[in-house]
């Protein structure tokens, strides 16, 4: 656990760029800093591997002062992975990746071969461990980026900005990479960023910092969206909390209508408005119209208990039929959320 | 005073305008010249040299290349292979110094256009502009500031380097180092260091000043 | 051609003190010696103004003066103020000339690594000497290594120019050449020490091939097979 205790971060010239900060980044989580450009989020990561000093309060580190302790040492124990990867233009990938462990005196095999384990784990190909960095993406550096902060086993994770420099595409899959290497790995990450909206996907806990570097909200991502703590915190969420706020609804036992279904080719003698055509092996070709039997009109699709009321609503407004089809982890259609159940569940929701 | 040496002013004051060949006033005409003429053929030259290896890529490796081997041939050795073919001229001092200079500006007008934006570029195509209109008004002015950066290192080498030609007879302010070692006399040193390192400081200066008139943004954006 | 001929096919030229072994070596025993002089004040203070940032001022202002000093007045002057009695009048001068270019490619390359590297290795528990050695002088290194090969071509220049002051070295034959009208002497001369700064010149741009890791040159290279 990460522990700000009253700390403040005062420049020689009296900018202050944190405010008597005080929170708790738990084990085994990922805890968001976010807020404009000038909120002290970088400030405040920095501090804790002592890139910056405090001036005044205390950070420990699962109760440690990290004031105590001598930088180098102290960083070679914390992942740092920062925006533009900043990985070493002389050296090899794999060696970029293995840094921390020759510096910790590691045999040189075995740092190489735990380099080789993580650049795969990253979902990367091995043979990119025998590259220099310019010969890879943006995107691929900062996976490597991330492998390099792994290479120790840190149990700690500071990551500064470390999606912000790729285009969404690669972000939206190195967010969801972190989120599966997390799931793994149990972490405990401090992870700044100044986009509201990776901050509410990624965070486990998300602290709102305004400008001036005082806390305007420290919450789970669910939380923050529906009870916003002021209009400074409301304004930075933006607009479509709402709808944001389905992400953290689950579509765990929304009612399903199995009975809307045909299979392709055979003649369906029930009367409504709009039927499902699914080929033999169930999986989904199009809806029907009563008042045009012939078009196949397009359909959208969730997985039940996996994806979000939101992926269930999104799904239901992509046809012209206004209901959603679920389908299991194979493709394959389980039913169909009609708006009615859809509705119910929104409701419920809303109230909950 | 009496009959002592000459003190440095007075020897100054003695020898500025002899009326002769070899006063100081002389020596630095023929400085001038020597180093003046280097800079600007260097640019004139460099120019078309540069620009050709910007449109035609392949031609910059080996430019460069042979440039850069000219580059780094000790001055004298080349004014005393050349006085076979130019004898004992100005001219033997000042090709190579020519030669030098473009070593130096070819790279840097290849650089100075490379660092026109190609959104700029492709900007003035769009709004109709002739390739050498564009080249005029438009990617030569952006790549001012790094053809006078070049020109800056050019012009203070060229008027130290000119006084290596004394070995050779032709020196400009050189001469007063060889007339110093032949009767030894500090003075003329003194003189001559100063006079060259004078020199290219007001060179340095007028460039500076030209850049700041010719690309009046560059210093608009640092004041930002 | 003659002249060449006459020059290089003179046996008297090849042997004793002033022959062209001898030249050869003296020319090569000053050049290094002013080269490794001026490097061991260059590097560590240009590696230092640049690792810290202090004083980049001084180097700037230093180099764009040491541009304007003229080598024969420098060299005229030590050697009116110091005497002949020893080479030290003839090597200050070449140590002076020599350490601007070093100082500067030196400060420059390290300063301008990119400051996200930096952050980097700090960021990972590099200490200070380890950020500097592992990391900015790596990556620096082409820059430095210009600095060396500029500074050499200023040393093999001026060492030329000092057989005037009565320095040895292959510029005797062209000095003494040019003062006894003894044309192939100075032609000779002339080829040797152009074909001496080409050797420099070759040897600088093997040295960068083989210490410039190829992730910095950005040579493209084809990985070995079989070494995964």
């Amino acid at each position: 656990m990460i522990t700000f205790d009253a700390v403040t971060k005062r420049y020689p010239d009296g900018t202050v760029a944190v405010d008597a900060l005080s929170l708790e980044a738990p084990t085994g989580e990922i805890t968001v800093f976010v807020g404009p450009s000038g909120c002290g989020k970088t400030t405040s990561l920095r501090m804790i591997n002592r890139m910056i000093d405090a001036t005044e309060g205390r950070i420990l580190l699962d109760g440690v002062p990290v004031q105590g302790i001598d930088p180098p040492t102290l960083r070679r124990g914390i992942g740092y992975v920062i925006q533009q990867a900043g990985l070493f233009p002389h050296r090899k990938i794999v060696d970029n990746i293995a840094t921390v462990p020759y510096l910790l005196g590691w045999d040189r095999k075995k740092a190489r071969s735990r380099a080789m384990e993580l650049l795969e784990r990253v979902g990367l190909d091995p043979a990119m461990g025998e590259r220099y960095p310019f010969q890879l993406s943006g995107g691929q550096q900062q996976r490597v980026g991330v492998a390099r902060a792994l290479a120790a086993d840190p149990p700690v994770l500071l990551m500064d900005e470390p999606f912000s420099a790729v285009d969404p595409i690669v972000r939206t899959s190195l967010q969801d990479e972190l989120i599966r290497l997390q799931a793994e790995l149990n972490k405990t990450i401090v992870f700044v960023t100044h986009d509201i909206d990776e901050a509410i996907k990624l965070g486990d806990r998300v602290a709102v910092l305004r400008v001036g570097g005082r806390l305007a909200q420290l919450a789970d991502p669910k939380t923050l969206l529906s009870e916003p703590a002021d209009d400074f915190v409301r304004e930075f969420l933006g607009r479509d909390r709402g709808i944001r706020r389905l992400r953290f609804v689950s579509t765990e036992g929304m009612r399903l209508r199995t009975d809307l279904t045909v299979t392709e080719g055979s003649d369906d003698p029930a009367d409504e408005p709009w039927r499902l055509v699914v080929t033999a092996d169930d999986r989904p070709l199009g809806w029907v119209s009563r008042d045009r039997p012939g078009t196949l009109e397009p359909y959208g699709t969730f997985r039940p208990g996996h994806d979000s009321m939101r992926s269930a609503l999104d799904a239901a407004l992509l046809s012209p039929s206004g209901c959603a089809v679920a389908v299991d982890g194979e493709g394959r259609v389980v039913g169909v959320a009609t708006r009615e159940a859809l509705d119910e569940a929104l409701t419920e929701a809303a109230d909950g | 005073m009496g009959d002592g040496p000459p003190t440095l002013w007075e020897w100054i004051a003695r020898n500025w305008d002899t009326g002769r060949v070899g006063s100081i006033r002389d020596l630095l005409g023929d400085h001038l010249v020597m180093s003046l003429v280097p800079i600007v053929a260097g640019l004139l030259l460099a120019l078309p040299l540069g620009l050709a290896s910007v449109r035609w890529r392949w031609l910059y490796q080996p430019t460069a290349g042979v440039f850069n081997v000219i580059y780094a041939l000790p001055s004298l050795p080349v004014f005393m292979l050349l006085i076979s073919v130019t004898g004992l001229s100005q001219l033997t001092v000042i090709i190579p110094l020519t030669f030098y200079a473009m070593a130096v500006l070819i790279p840097a007008v290849v650089d100075g256009l490379g660092a026109v934006p190609e959104h700029v570029r492709q900007s003035a195509v769009a709004m109709g502009f002739t390739p050498l209109r564009r080249l005029v008004q438009v990617e030569l002015p952006i790549a001012t500031p790094v053809v006078l950066a070049g020109l800056r290192v050019v012009a203070v080498s060229s008027i130290s380097l000119v006084s290596v030609g004394a070995l050779i007879g032709q020196g400009g302010l050189g001469m007063l180092f060889t007339r110093a070692y032949q009767n030894p006399f500090l003075p003329p040193v003194i003189v001559g260091i100063a006079l060259i390192v004078l020199l290219a400081l007001v060179a340095d200066g007028l460039l500076v000043l030209a850049q700041r008139l010719l690309t009046p943004w560059v210093r608009a954006r640092r004041a930002t | 051609m003659s002249w060449l001929t006459d020059f290089f096919g003179d046996p008297a030229n090849w042997s004793g003190p002033d022959g062209i072994p001898a030249r050869l070596l003296e020319h090569l025993e000053f050049s290094a010696l002013a080269l490794v002089l001026a490097m061991l004040v260059a590097v560590p203070l240009g590696l230092l103004i640049g690792h810290t940032g202090k004083g980049g001022l001084l180097v700037v202002v230093t180099a764009n003066l040491a541009r304007a000093l003229p080598t024969l007045g420098l060299l005229v002057l030590f050697v009116l103020l110091l005497g002949t009695a020893s080479i030290l009048p003839v090597i200050i001068p070449l140590v002076l000339l020599a350490v601007p270019p070093i100082l500067v490619n030196t400060f420059e390359g390290i300063r301008g690594v990119d400051p996200e590297l930096r952050d980097a290795a700090y960021g990972m528990g590099l200490t200070g000497g380890q950020v500097l050695g592992r990391v900015l002088v790596p990556v620096a290194l082409p820059l430095i290594l210009l600095g060396l090969r500029l500074s050499a071509i200023q040393v093999v220049a001026t060492t030329t120019v000092a057989a005037y002051t009565g320095l040895g070295g292959l510029g005797r034959f062209v000095i003494d050449g040019f003062a006894t009208k003894d044309y192939a002497g100075v032609v000779g001369g002339s080829v040797l020490i152009v074909l001496f700064a080409l050797v420099v010149q070759i040897v600088f741009m093997l040295v960068q091939r083989a210490t410039v890791s190829p992730g910095v040159s950005q040579r493209l290279i084809t990985p070995k097979k079989g070494r995964l």
